[in-house]
């Protein structure tokens, strides 16, 4: 086989208001391999990626495709030089058919010029039955799971015949079983001599999969080697750093009595008969694959979406939470998976972002004690270190993991009892991750009761007292912090653990 | 995503920069329009002796008053990401069920010949109830059932017009009380009361915006609807509030329209809704939602007032002054873009 490189990326540097994504990294790829790239969230893996497959232009650096220097301004050009990407995020356009997703953009024509609809239908299902899919082309993708959603992605990507495909996260929403499948279908187009670009979280797929292996932390490269020569350890230890103790300083907090508890709650469609309690002074995990509906059980919590069944009593008194207003006179509070689309009101200053929430608490009858607002703010500023030059700053200059503690202070002047935090340091660098991490131990001591969603295993492991699995819906597995490793968690995510 | 790290620092802040190019670069981006302001005053002072007369610039901003007014209203809805259509509808509705209240006595053909002579009081509370109902049907359409607010008010629009038609028979509705009249036509201390009322509204409906809840969450709903429900606030009585107040607005925009013409007619406010959305634009209301002022608006209003004046008192075609008219809106929404990239 030719071991020449398929790929060189180097001195690749990218940089967005407030932080350098990518600092002069590297990335070489030799042909017909399955390269894995590792790193935690805000490693630079998406951004480097998002470079390759045009939607992103770096500030400098050079990019050689098949031993020739190339630019990709736009995906267009890069699919044209073979470069395909599976996508981490879903988005289908969910009133189109199967067919018509697969085929966005390069829809076969008849003579007249028209789509030809019937070719469109019949190359789908070919490329179905190369891939031993069983999806109707004709379906609409709306009417998919998230599973089969995912492996539709995957077949769009295989079908552009491209000389490497990009995966980035490809098994998130799909079980063991689909994830075997997968694996057979890469390795098959390893065969024909594609190359393939993986990124994952899940450290046994890399070692199942995965010929070479590059590792960035914190936008730099850090190394790049076999699969043969590195084990699970060592790998973490590269993506982290630093020992796993150290990064997640969970202190010891006195775990008092039951604040909130849940009793069978269901949701028609996300999830059914959810089950259990929350103490003071705990920080209880929720971990699972995307999809699993922990996000969809938070929001029913807190009055964002309606639930069909079920009770959930604050402090053992039944409550009937119908919206977010009701949650926060219950002394919940709710920071949201991302950021950018629920979270912050991106036009606006630091100061309006951060008194959101609680602005009630500064008016002196009809109008705003502006006095009183600026003292609060510069206090919250200085509690949970937020870097910004003045409080008028537009928020979308701050970097993520400053957003992310401007939106726990809009939470914070609420004096919450229960917060429920939804993946609370994704996208944002290792710094600032420990400082949120010491801020959540430090509430907890503090007697607030936690709720954490995380797809970050060691963050999950490391921050929780208890954790809670899920998987398709239902609670898969409940442990204590004593109890729990990686292996135990991943078999009740997938769904493998009966 | 651009690189683009230029603070938005408060006004003491800007001179302390070391940078100037930076702080000119910062100013500008504040006071811009209002730069844009002096600049065409001086051209036009320039351009046509006739302009700088006090009697000249009077009428300019008694013009601008009725624009002006439903400007703000239509700022405030803009700022939430929504639109009004409606306004130079409501304008005409309230105006001629206003001025059939107002009709003097002695009048042969007045609409309700036992309500002559009426205290000016009646049909302008009647006329801003009138504005008020028809905002508080839009918001509650557009709250409850979710239907996009250009479809909402345009509905308003065309409902509104058919309403002033049949309530008027399409025909004007003459023949007012001097106290009503007063209202479009009289001066207090020199200064046209349209002027009067219109600094006066600019003034709370600034402070609504910048100094009370009501204001932060309007802007909070503009900046990101989802985080505003999440955070708590009850986004849907808020659209409704918002576009009453804006009806209000509207609404007395029909009552200074009408006193000042003495005439309560059914065609009133043709297309000014537009121009009230091109002023809110020009002064900086971004579409996007989250961003505008009051103070920019009236602005807008004046640079689009003083350019029709200026152009009419050079001869200008009306035609010519419709198409510079849209060049400008359309330049001011690609600086706005710019902006706030």
């Amino acid at each position: 086989m030719d071991n020449g490189y398929i790929l060189l990326m180097e001195n690749i540097t990218k940089a967005f208001p407030g932080v350098k994504a990518l600092d002069n990294v590297e990335l070489r790829v030799r042909k017909g391999t399955v390269h894995a790239l590792m790193g935690e969230n805000g490693a630079g893996k998406s951004t480097l990626m998002k470079i390759l497959i045009g939607i992103y232009t770096p500030d400098g650096g050079t990019i050689t495709f098949k031993n020739q220097k190339v630019v990709i301004d736009n995906t267009n050009t890069a699919l044209k030089m073979g470069i395909s990407m599976i996508h981490q995020e879903l988005s289908p356009i969910p009133y189109m058919t199967v067919a018509e997703n697969i085929f966005l953009g390069r829809e076969p024509v008849n003579k007249l010029g028209l789509i030809d609809k019937k070719k469109m239908v019949e190359d789908a299902r070919k490329l179905f039955q190369r891939l031993e899919l069983n999806i109707n082309p004709n379906s609409l993708m709306r009417e998919l799971s998230i599973a089969n959603t995912q492996m539709v992605e995957i077949a769009k990507a295989i079908s552009y015949d491209s000389s490497m495909i990009i995966m980035d996260e490809p098994t998130s929403a799909i079980t063991e079983k689909e994830v075997e499948h997968l694996f057979r279908i890469v390795r098959s187009l390893k065969e024909e001599g594609v190359s393939i670009i993986y990124i994952t979280h899940k450290m046994d797929e890399v070692f199942k999969i995965s010929d070479d292996i590059t590792v960035f932390r914190d936008g730099r490269h850090i190394k790049t080697l076999p699969a043969g020569e590195t084990n699970k350890e060592g790998l973490i230890s590269m993506m982290v750093g630093r020992e796993l103790s150290q990064i997640f300083p969970k202190s010891a907090a006195e775990i008092g009595d039951v604040v909130l508890s849940v009793r069978n709650l269901t949701r028609k469609g996300k999830f059914q008969n959810v089950s259990f309690e929350l103490r003071r002074g705990e920080i209880l995990g929720f971990a699972g694959l995307m999809g699993a509906g922990r996000t969809e059980v938070m929001e029913c919590i807190f009055g964002v979406a309606k639930y069909d069944e079920g009770e959930i009593f604050i402090n053992n008194i039944k409550v009937d939470i119908k919206t977010p207003q009701d949650s926060i006179k219950h002394g919940m509070a709710l920071l949201t998976e991302d950021r950018k689309l629920t979270g912050i009101l991106s036009v606006l200053s630091v100061r309006d972002n951060m008194v959101l929430a609680s602005i009630d608490k500064y008016r002196r009858g009809m109008f705003l004690n502006k006095k009183r607002i600026a003292e609060v703010c510069e206090n919250e500023k200085g509690k949970l270190g937020i870097k910004t030059p003045s409080m008028e700053q537009l928020i979308k200059l701050l970097s993520g993991g400053n957003q992310q503690k401007v939106l726990i202070s809009r939470w914070l002047l609420t004096s919450p009892e229960i917060l429920i935090l939804d993946e609370p340091t994704r996208g944002i660098d290792v710094g600032a991750k420990a400082e949120i991490h010491r801020l959540m131990s430090k509430l907890a001591q503090e007697g607030k009761a936690i709720m954490m969603i995380s797809s970050e295993l060691p963050e999950v492991l490391g921050m929780s007292d208890r954790v809670m699995v899920m998987h398709e819906g239902r609670l898969s597995g409940e442990f204590l912090r004593c109890d729990v490793d990686q292996e135990k968690i991943m078999k009740c995510a997938t769904g493998t653990n009966n | 995503m651009e690189a683009n790290s230029q603070p938005n620092l408060p006004k003491k802040e800007i001179f302390k920069q070391k940078n100037y190019k930076e702080a000119a670069r910062i100013f500008l981006k504040k006071y811009g329009i209002v730069l844009i302001l002096l600049a065409l005053f001086i051209l036009m002072s320039i351009l046509s002796p006739a302009f700088l007369k006090t009697r000249n610039l009077l009428n300019v901003v008694r013009q601008i008053s009725v624009i002006g007014l439903i400007g703000m209203g239509v700022t405030m809805v803009i700022i939430t990401t929504g639109i009004d259509l409606s306004s130079g509808s409501v304008i005409a509705l309230a105006a001629v069920v206003a001025a059939s209240l107002a009709q003097r006595v002695g009048w042969d053909a007045a609409m309700y010949p036992n309500l002559v002579g009426l205290p000016v009081i009646i049909p302008v509370l009647v006329g801003l109830a009138v504005g008020t109902t028809c905002g508080f049907l839009n918001g509650s359409i557009i709250a409850k059932f979710k239907i996009p607010p250009f479809i909402a008010t345009l509905g308003m629009m065309t409902v509104a017009r058919g309403l002033a038609l049949l309530y008027s028979d399409g025909r004007p509705i003459s023949s007012l009380t001097d106290s009503y009249n007063f209202i479009g036509q009289g001066e207090v201390l020199g200064i046209p009361f349209p002027i009067i009322i219109l600094v006066i509204m600019a003034v709370i409906t600034h402070v609504l915006l910048t100094n009370t809840k009501f204001g932060r969450y309007v802007y909070a709903i503009g900046g990101n609807e989802n985080a505003a429900v999440i955070s708590g606030l009850n986004v849907g009585k808020y659209k409704v509030l918002i576009y009453t107040y804006a009806g209000l607005l509207s609404g007395l925009a029909g009552i200074l329209l009408s006193s000042r013409i003495s005439s309560g007619q059914p065609g009133l406010g043709t297309g000014y809704e537009l121009d009230a959305i091109a002023a809110a634009v020009i002064g900086g209301t971004s579409l996007n939602g989250g961003i505008g002022t009051v103070w920019g608006t009236i602005v807008g209003a004046l640079i689009i007032g003083i350019l029709n004046n200026g152009l009419d008192l050079l001869n200008v075609s009306a035609y010519w002054q419709q198409i510079l008219k849209g060049l400008i809106i359309v330049a001011a929404i690609i600086l706005d873009e710019r902006k706030n990239r």
